[in-house]
C-alpha cells in the first residue's frame, strides 16, 4: 500500500470498506444524533433572560407545582443537534424530487426574505387596521392575481392548506344549496382516482360520497357523470388536470351536465401547475377550487407544512365567501364580522382564527411578481415539457396505464413491466434513494396498479433530466434482469436502512419517556 | 426567467425528442376554445430588485410590533424568537423537504416531530400529541368532531369567554355537519360564573365542554371541578390554550383533569405574520389515540435494528381510510413544528419557567400602573400576561387615539365581540417580555391622554 511521510493510506478505496463498522456509529458526514431528551439537561437554557421583576404574582391558587421534564440544550448544541437532523432529510435543493401531485418545485429565497420584512412577519392580525393598510394591500393584490389566472369571480383567502380550502368550497357549495332551499341535496360525486381529501372533506360536513368511474384513457367521461346526476347530487369534485397526470377533455361538457342538474362544480386545483396562463377554470365551468399555494406557487413544503388554499370561486358561490375578506375603497378594510359587510354579502361563517396564511401569501405574491404573466405561463409549459420528456424517455422500459398519450405536468406509470421481477413499486423506490432521488408518489392513484406518479416540474434542467432518465433506465434494466437484492434489500445508502412500519403501527411509541432507573423496572 | 433552467434550444430538441411539434400538442385535451392564446392580464417577469422595490413598499406602510411600544395579544402574541431559530428554519433540508412519505430519507423531519410531540405532551400534561394542526382554531374545531366521535354524542358547550373567532370556527363547523353548538355570552367580568354557566349546561346529550384557559379576557381556571362534571355526564373536557407560553407558569390542563387540549403554539418560536402560519397543538389522552385528527409520528427500528422514526397510525387519515377518515387534514404546520421545537429545546424547563415568569411580572407591574389612573380599572381577579380593562368611553375610538400616540395598546373587545354592547368599553391588553418600563409609561402616558 502507497504510504505518504506522515504514514496515511493515499490511495482511494484501499484504506476501508462499506462494512467496516466505526466505533461511534458515524459514518463521516453521516452522524448519530440522540433525541434533544436524551442529551439536554433540567438546568440547562440556551436562552439569557434577565430576572423577573419582584411582583404579587396574581395566579391565584394556578402557579405550576412540579417539573415539566423538558430539557434544555445551550446554543452551540442546540445549533449541532439540528443541524444533523437536517443531514438526515432530503429536499428540493439536495436534487429531483419526484413526488407526484405534490409539486416539488424550486422555492424562492427571495420570497423568504420578503416574508421577514418586519412590515410583513412582525405585525400583529388584531392591530389597529389603520396600521397594517400594506398587509391588506397585500391580500388584495394576490387575490387579483388569483382571480385573473383563474377568471373567476371571487376568492376565499383564509383557508390554511389544500384540505381546508376543499371545505371551504364545499362549504360555499352547502351554504348556496341552503340558500335555494335545496339543502336536501346529499350526494357528493368524487372518481376513484381522487386525492383521499376529498371524499374525506365531504364526509366530514354531511355529504355522501358516490363514486364515478374512469374510462379507459384516464378520464372521466360526461356519459358516466349524466348517468348519475338526480335531484340528490349537490357537487362533482373533480381534480384537473386529474390524478393520472391527464386534462380531463371532457370537463366543458360535464360541467354543463352538472350545472344543468342544479349541483356544483368543485375542482381540486392541486394541479394547477400545469395549466396557469394556458387555461382558465372559469372558462371551463368550474364554481370553486382551491389552489395549493405550497404547490402551484412555490411557497416551500416545510416538511409537510404551512399550505395555504385560498379558494377561487364563480359568481354562482362569490357571495358566501366566509369571513374575514378585503373591501377596498378609501383604503383597504377587513370585514371581519357581521358589522361591516354589504347586503350583497352571505358569508358562510369563519374558518380559522385571523386572516389566513399571511406568511404564504407574501410568499405567493413574490413568486407571481418575479414570474410575471409570461413566466407563469413559460412555467407551466417547461412542467409539462419535463414530465412529457421523462414520459418518452422511460416508456418503452415501463408500463404506461392509459396508453401512448401526452401527459399534463406528471407522469403516470403502473407496475405492470415489473411482473415477475420479484421487485415492487416499494422497492422500486427504494433503490431510487440509494441513486439519490426522492421517489416518485407510490401507490397512488388507487385506478393503477402498483402506481409511480413522476412529477418533476419546470424547475429541472436538460442534464436533470438526463440523468434521471438514465438511472431510472439503469434501474429498470437491473429488475428486469433479475437483480432482486439491488431492490429488495434498499435503500441500502441512506441515513436508515428500510423502516419497520407494521411494528410502529403494531405497538405505538409516540413520545419520548423517561427509562425507569434498573430497581424500578425489574419490580 | 432566473428559476428556469430550460433554454430556448432544450425545449426545441426536447419536443423533438418527445414526437411534438410545438408545445401545444401536449395540452391537446384542453378544448382548442379554452387554451388561451395570449398572457393573462398581469405585468411581466420582473427581477429581484424590482420585486424588492414593489413588496417593500407595501411593507413599508404596516407599523411593525417592534416599532414602539406594543401591547396587542387576543391569541397571538409578541415574543422574542432567538436568531437560531429562524436560521435552523430556513436549512434547505428542513424548508424544502416535503411530508415524510420515505421515512429514510425523512429522518430529520419525523425526529423532531417526535420530539415536538413529546414537548407538546409534557407542556399540556396529556399523555400523547399529534404532529401539529394548521392553528390553535382549527384545532379546536377538529377536537369538538373528535368528541362527538368518542361519545357517539353531538352537542358541544361552548365558554362565553372562548376566543370569539376559536367559537365561530366550532360554529361553522358544527352548523355544516348538523351537530349541536350551546354558545354561551361573554361574561369579561365575573369569570367563574362563566364556568358554572357552562357546568349547568351539560346533560346526558353533551358531547363536550370547550373552555379556554387563560381565557380570552385573560382570567386562569381551576378546571378541576368542571372536569368532575363532563366525566359524571359521559362528556369530555376540551381544554384551549391561546398562550402557550403560560404553561410555563400555570397548573397544566392535562393536571386538571382535561380529556383533550388544544393550543395556539405561537408564542414559541413562531413570529406574529399578520395571523399566519402558526401552529396548532393537539394533545389527547392515550385512550383517546385512535380518534385523534391529524398525524402522528413513532419509533420503530430499521432492517439493522436502529432506532427510527416514521408516520404511523395512519388508517385514521385521509389517504387511506378516504370517507371514513378522523379528518381531512392533510398538509399540517411541519416547519412551524420545527420552529417550536427549536425554540423549546433552547428554552427548556429552565428557561420557559423563566420567561413565563416574566411576562407575568411583567403584566402585574402594567396592571398595578393602570389600575392607577383615573377612570381605569382592571377587571381580572387573576391573569397569566394579558388581562382586561375598562376605560370610559369608545375603547376602539381610544385604542385608534393611541395608535395615532405611538403605542398599540390593544385589543378592543367590541372588535371580537361587535355584538355585545357590554363590551364595548372594555380593552384586552397583553404584555411579555419584549416591553420595557419605558414601554409601559408610554402606555399609562397614551391612554391618559386618549380617555
Amino acid at each position: 500500500m502507497a504510504m505518504n511521510t506522515q504514514g496515511r493510506p493515499t490511495s482511494a478505496g484501499e484504506a476501508s470498506t462499506k462494512s467496516h463498522k466505526t466505533f461511534t456509529g458515524n459514518y463521516g458526514l453521516q452522524i448519530e444524533e440522540p433525541l434533544s431528551f436524551e442529551i439536554g439537561r433540567p438546568e440547562t437554557t440556551g436562552v439569557d433572560l434577565p430576572a423577573p421583576k419582584k411582583m404579587t404574582s396574581r395566579l391565584g391558587k394556578l402557579a405550576r407545582a412540579g417539573e415539566i421534564g423538558i430539557p434544555g440544550l445551550s446554543e452551540p448544541e442546540t445549533m449541532r443537534h439540528f443541524v444533523r437532523l437536517s443531514q438526515k432529510n432530503y429536499g428540493i435543493d439536495t436534487g429531483l424530487f419526484s413526488l407526484g401531485s405534490c409539486t416539488m418545485k424550486h422555492n424562492p429565497r427571495l420570497n423568504e426574505k420578503m416574508a421577514r420584512l418586519p412590515g410583513f412577519g412582525d405585525v400583529h392580525p388584531m392591530q389597529p387596521q389603520s396600521t397594517v393598510q400594506g398587509a391588506l394591500e397585500l391580500i388584495d393584490t394576490l387575490a387579483h392575481y388569483l382571480k385573473e389566472l383563474t377568471g373567476m369571480k371571487a376568492v376565499a383567502m383564509s383557508p390554511k392548506a389544500g384540505a381546508h380550502g376543499e371545505l371551504c368550497g364545499m362549504m360555499a357549495i352547502k351554504a348556496a344549496l341552503e340558500a335555494k332551499g335545496e339543502g336536501h341535496r346529499r350526494t357528493v360525486l368524487v372518481p376513484d382516482s381522487a386525492h383521499g381529501t376529498n371524499p374525506a372533506t365531504a364526509a366530514l360536513i354531511g355529504f355522501e360520497v358516490k363514486a364515478v368511474p374512469a374510462q379507459a384513457d384516464g378520464t372521466v367521461h360526461v356519459a358516466d357523470v349524466k348517468a348519475l346526476l338526480g335531484p340528490d347530487v349537490a357537487a362533482i369534485m373533480l381534480t384537473n388536470p386529474n390524478t393520472c397526470g391527464i386534462f380531463e377533455k371532457q370537463i366543458v361538457e360535464i360541467a354543463k351536465a352538472i350545472h344543468a342538474a342544479g349541483a356544483y362544480f368543485y375542482c381540486d386545483g392541486a394541479n394547477y401547475n400545469a395549466i396557469v396562463g394556458k387555461a382558465r377554470p372559469g372558462d371551463l365551468g368550474v364554481d370553486a377550487m382551491h389552489i395549493n399555494l405550497h404547490k402551484t406557487f412555490s411557497t416551500p413544503h416545510g416538511g409537510g407544512g404551512p399550505g395555504s388554499g385560498p379558494v377561487v370561486l364563480s359568481e354562482r358561490l362569490a357571495a358566501f365567501v366566509p369571513y374575514p375578506f378585503v373591501h377596498v375603497g378609501n383604503g383597504f378594510e377587513l370585514v371581519e364580522n357581521e358589522g361591516r359587510k354589504t347586503k350583497a354579502e352571505k358569508p358562510f361563517g369563519r374558518l380559522t382564527a385571523f386572516h389566513g396564511q399571511m406568511g404564504m401569501y407574501v410568499r405567493a405574491l413574490a413568486y407571481m411578481l418575479s414570474h410575471g404573466a409570461d413566466g407563469m405561463k413559460q412555467a407551466s409549459e417547461d412542467a409539462v415539457l419535463n414530465a412529457n420528456y421523462i414520459r418518452a424517455g422511460l416508456k418503452d422500459l415501463m408500463s404506461l396505464p392509459f396508453g401512448d398519450q401526452p401527459c399534463m405536468h406528471e407522469a403516470l406509470f403502473d407496475d405492470a413491466w415489473l411482473k415477475d421481477t420479484g421487485v415492487t413499486t416499494l422497492d422500486f423506490a427504494k433503490a431510487m434513494i440509494d441513486e439519490g432521488y426522492h421517489p416518485m408518489t407510490m401507490y397512488f392513484p388507487l385506478v393503477v396498479h402498483g402506481a409511480m406518479l413522476i412529477e418533476p416540474t419546470e424547475s429541472e434542467s436538460k442534464a436533470s433530466l438526463d440523468l434521471f432518465i438514465a438511472t431510472l433506465r439503469d434501474l429498470a434494466r437491473a429488475a428486469k434482469r433479475g437483480e432482486v437484492e439491488r431492490f429488495r434489500g434498499a435503500p441500502y445508502h441512506a441515513p436508515r436502512r428500510r423502516l419497520d412500519e407494521t411494528r410502529a403501527a403494531r405497538n405505538p411509541v409516540l413520545r419520548w419517556t423517561k427509562p425507569q432507573p434498573l430497581a424500578e423496572a425489574a419490580e | 426567467m432566473r428559476y428556469l433552467p430550460l433554454t430556448a434550444n432544450d425545449r426545441t430538441d426536447m419536443l423533438a425528442a418527445i414526437g411534438v411539434k410545438n408545445i401545444d400538442e401536449l395540452f391537446a385535451n384542453v378544448p382548442k376554445s379554452k387554451l388561451m392564446r395570449g398572457l393573462p392580464d398581469l405585468p411581466l417577469t420582473k427581477g429581484e430588485i424590482e420585486v424588492e422595490r414593489n413588496m417593500g413598499a407595501m411593507a413599508a406602510k404596516n407599523r411593525p410590533a417592534s416599532a414602539g411600544p406594543f401591547f396587542v395579544g387576543a391569541g397571538a402574541y409578541k415574543h422574542h424568537v432567538p436568531a437560531s431559530v429562524d436560521h435552523l428554519i430556513q436549512r434547505s433540508e428542513f424548508l424544502t423537504s416535503y411530508t415524510p412519505y420515505q421515512p429514510e430519507i425523512a429522518q430529520g423531519t419525523l425526529q423532531y416531530l417526535f420530539e415536538f410531540q413529546t414537548q407538546v405532551a409534557l407542556l399540556t400534561g396529556m399523555e400523547v400529541a399529534n404532529a401539529s394542526m394548521y392553528d390553535g382554531s382549527t384545532a379546536a374545531g377538529e377536537a369538538v368532531l373528535m368528541a362527538h366521535r368518542v361519545t357517539r354524542r353531538k352537542k358541544a358547550v361552548l365558554s362565553g369567554n372562548l376566543h370569539p373567532h376559536y367559537a365561530d370556527v366550532i360554529e361553522t363547523i358544527s352548523r355544516m355537519a348538523s351537530d349541536t353548538v350551546v354558545r354561551l355570552d361573554a361574561n369579561p367580568v365575573a369569570a367563574t360564573a362563566d364556568l358554572k354557566a357552562v357546568a349547568a349546561q351539560i346533560d346526558a346529550e353533551t358531547s363536550c365542554v370547550v373552555i379556554q384557559t387563560p381565557d380570552v379576557f385573560g382570567n386562569l381556571h381551576d378546571l378541576t371541578a368542571l372536569a368532575l362534571a363532563c366525566e359524571k355526564a359521559g362528556a369530555l373536557l376540551i381544554a384551549v390554550v391561546t398562550e402557550v407560553v403560560s404553561l410555563g407558569a400555570v397548573t397544566s390542563p392535562g393536571a386538571m383533569g382535561a380529556d383533550i387540549v388544544v393550543a395556539e403554539g405561537q408564542s414559541i418560536g413562531v413570529g406574529l405574520n399578520f395571523g399566519g402560519p402558526y401552529v396548532g397543538l393537539f394533545a389527547a389522552k392515550q385512550k383517546y389515540v385512535r380518534q385523534m385528527p391529524g398525524r402522528l409520528c413513532g419509533e420503530t427500528v430499521d432492517a439493522e435494528g436502529k432506532r427510527g422514526f416514521v408516520l404511523t397510525l395512519s388508517t385514521r387519515e385521509q389517504h387511506i381510510r378516504r370517507d371514513k377518515a378522523t379528518s381531512n387534514i392533510c398538509t399540517n404546520s411541519g416547519l412551524m413544528c420545527l420552529a417550536f421545537t427549536i425554540h423549546m429545546t433552547l428554552l427548556g424547563e429552565k428557561g420557559l419557567r423563566q420567561l413565563a415568569a416574566i411576562n407575568h411580572a411583567n403584566a402585574c407591574d402594567l396592571a398595578d400602573r393602570l389600575g392607577a389612573v383615573k377612570r381605569v380599572e382592571v377587571l381580572n381577579a387573576s391573569f397569566f400576561n394579558e388581562f382586561t380593562i375598562r376605560v370610559p368611553g369608545d375603547s376602539a375610538k381610544i385604542i385608534e387615539k393611541m395608535a395615532r400616540k405611538g403605542v398599540l395598546g390593544g385589543v378592543p373587545a367590541s372588535r371580537l365581540l361587535p355584538k355585545n354592547k357590554a363590551v364595548k368599553d372594555l380593552i384586552l391588553v397583553a404584555n411579555t417580555e419584549v416591553n420595557t418600563d419605558d414601554d409601559r409609561a408610554a402606555f399609562v402616558a397614551a391612554l391618559e391622554a386618549s380617555i
